[in-house]
């Protein structure tokens, strides 16, 4: 059941990343989403076989996470849980599309290569963007985000409940597996004849919970909506680093940069 | 089952937000109209609980191995399939941004593929038309297990489409889906028994939790009458434009015997064959599912919905006649 106290972790450092006051973390949240959603199109809307021009898109994630001080090495392991199915789907590639593309020092490079590593590429640097946008962004400015772009309170709220209480849940789940196990040393997962009573009591407990969390909010004079504040740089600025951001990137999914400084020393 | 943003292409993962939104849409609209400002809070419990229950490892009795609870169905028996729905769609957004499980530009696909099948499917189509009249131990396991294998194998066959349509993998349908759908059978079996598990603890200790009660009230909103038209169009669907889709190659029994025989046609003889091949031969008026006379589209459609709708009526009187043999025998 590392499993939890690993999630507990993640949490906590993500919060303490989002917390600081670099200039990263006080650029408006929805300029961040803004970019980060148009980086996903555009690094996803690249041709299988388009390598060189894809190779230009690690300049946001890696220029945002050097100058915002964000561990590149916490953000290659968090290309775990997608890893595996990636791999699986791409590794199969070489094998059924051996169309040679070209030969580089007696190797011949094939189609089916080339469609893998984009697919490799595309999987990081998802991951990668992701992670700054959450390294820099709380999850609360991320819901504000959000329902500046109209997304359904109904829909922000669950979201922010959720999130809320999700260390009061896994901190809960992780004490009552641990005192599980220590009732039932030497056992890798809980056993048939506790499945139900061990989550279904952790289940009712939430619901009563649920009740008083209600309780709660409305005496403090919950209507249904969230209103959430920060501290951010002057809007206009953030609206200058959003644009300045999608239209470098957009030069990058047009034009093949690296691919035209290449040719200045390459004739 | 999370897909990554690398696996869709902008146009799939567009078509794929749209679908969702309009699901996210729809249920919006019907948490509104319950009016239970409760259930606010109760969703972000209930999402926060099946977060963090996913993560306790059950282990399965002679394996070895573990598996874990089945959000959609747990949320859907204990909130309802609209409420669930919105949970599961808040659950993914976090894995997607705090734990990198799933990408954001495919959360519109993972939305379809595990929030929309597991609550809309597992819970309008079969917990709540099995659970609208009588609640039962039996029931609820054999429903549990039943939703998490049919929504487990649609999530996995959609992965499946979503990523071919994408263009991104080479490997062949066949091969993708041999992959896919039998890996999802035995997880989706797991769970099933797991959350079945847990929804029998909780309709012992507080039955009126279970979303079925609610659900029973709601009388005649998604009758017997209107989900066999559903089912019928979905029929005519699937034989009509699906079949025009239909393999060329062999089908497991025909491989294995062309593997064996090196035919996938056995020559019988005796008095006996000939006279049902006579009869079959008068009788049957779509000879290996085409017109006798043309192996035109036309024909595999017609096909396919003339033999929908024989089997649709095959059910239908064979639930009416089951029906009938159980009234002689009570009463």
């Amino acid at each position: 059941m590392a499993k939890l106290g690993r999630a507990i972790r993640e949490i906590h450092s993500l919060e303490n990343l989002a917390e600081r006051n670099t200039f990263f973390n006080r650029i408006h949240p929805t300029a961040k989403v803004l970019v980060t959603i148009w980086y996903l199109i555009l690094v996803m809307s690249f041709g299988k076989y388009d390598v060189t021009g894809l190779f230009g898109m690690c300049l946001y994630p890696l220029i945002l996470m050097i100058s915002g001080d964000i561990s590149i090495g916490q953000a290659v392991r968090r290309l775990k849980p997608v890893l595996l199915m990636v791999f699986l789907i791409g590794a199969a590639n070489p094998f059924f599309d051996r169309t040679p593309v070209l030969e580089a020092g007696g190797i011949t490079v094939t189609a089916g290569m080339l469609s893998m590593l984009t697919l490799f590429c595309k999987t990081g640097f998802a991951v990668f963007a992701s992670y700054v946008l959450i390294a820099t962004t709380t999850m609360e400015q991320i819901c504000y985000a959000l329902r500046r772009l109209h997304m359904p309170q109904i829909l922000v709220t669950v979201l922010l409940l959720i999130y809320r209480y999700l260390v009061l849940m896994l901190k809960e789940a992780d004490r009552i597996t641990q005192a599980y196990m220590l009732r039932a040393p030497g056992e890798k997962g809980v056993k048939k004849s506790a499945w139900g009573p061990l989550a279904g009591q952790m289940l009712l407990r939430s619901m009563d919970r649920a009740q008083r969390v209600y309780e709660s909010m409305t005496m403090r004079g919950f209507r249904g909506e969230f209103f959430l504040r920060g501290s951010f740089i002057p809007l206009r600025q953030s609206v200058f680093y959003g644009v300045v951001w999608c239209l470098v990137l957009a030069v990058f999914r047009l034009v093949p940069v690296f691919e035209l400084v290449g040719r200045i020393f390459i004739r | 089952m999370h897909m990554a943003d690398a696996l869709v292409v902008p146009a799939v993962a567009g078509t794929m937000y749209a679908a969702s939104t309009a699901a996210a849409a729809y249920s919006i609209r019907k948490v509104r109209l319950e009016n239970e400002p409760k259930k606010i809070p109760a969703m972000g419990v209930m999402g926060a609980f099946v977060f963090a229950a996913q993560m306790i490892n059950f282990t399965i009795p002679g394996t070895g191995s573990s598996g874990h609870l089945c959000g959609g169905m747990l949320l859907t028996a204990m909130l309802g399939p609209f409420a669930g729905f919105l949970t599961m769609t808040g659950i993914l957004l976090i894995q997607c941004l705090v734990f990198a499980d799933g990408g954001l530009l495919a959360l519109g696909c993972n939305i379809w593929n595990m929030a929309f099948y597991g609550c809309f499917v597992g819970g309008l189509l079969i917990w709540k038309p099995f659970m609208k009249r009588n609640m039962t131990k039996r029931r609820i396991t054999a429903v549990s297990v039943a939703a998490c294998v049919i929504t487990l194998q649609m999530g996995a066959f959609s992965v499946t489409l979503e990523t071919l349509a994408s263009g991104i993998t080479e490997l062949p349908f066949s091969v993708f889906i041999g992959a896919m759908q039998p890996i999802h059978l035995a997880i989706g079996l797991v769970e099933g028994l797991i959350t079945a598990a847990v929804l029998l603890f909780v309709y012992e200790a507080r039955p009126g939790m279970l979303w079925a009660e609610t659900a029973a009230k709601e009388e005649g909103r998604f009758s017997f009458r209107r989900t066999l038209v559903i089912l019928a169009a979905a029929a005519a669907f699937i034989g009509g434009v699906v079949s025009l889709f239909a393999s060329a190659l062999p089908d497991g029994l025909e491989w294995s015997m062309e593997r064996t025989a090196g035919t996938s046609e056995l020559a019988a003889s005796g008095g006996a064959y000939e006279l049902a091949e006579s009869i079959q031969g008068t009788t049957a008026i779509l000879p290996d599912y085409a017109f006798s006379f043309s192996d035109s589209a036309a024909g595999t459609t017609v096909s396919g919905l003339v033999g929908g709708v024989l089997v649709i009526a095959l059910c239908i009187a064979a639930c009416y006649g089951m029906k009938f043999f159980r009234k002689g025998k009570n009463g």
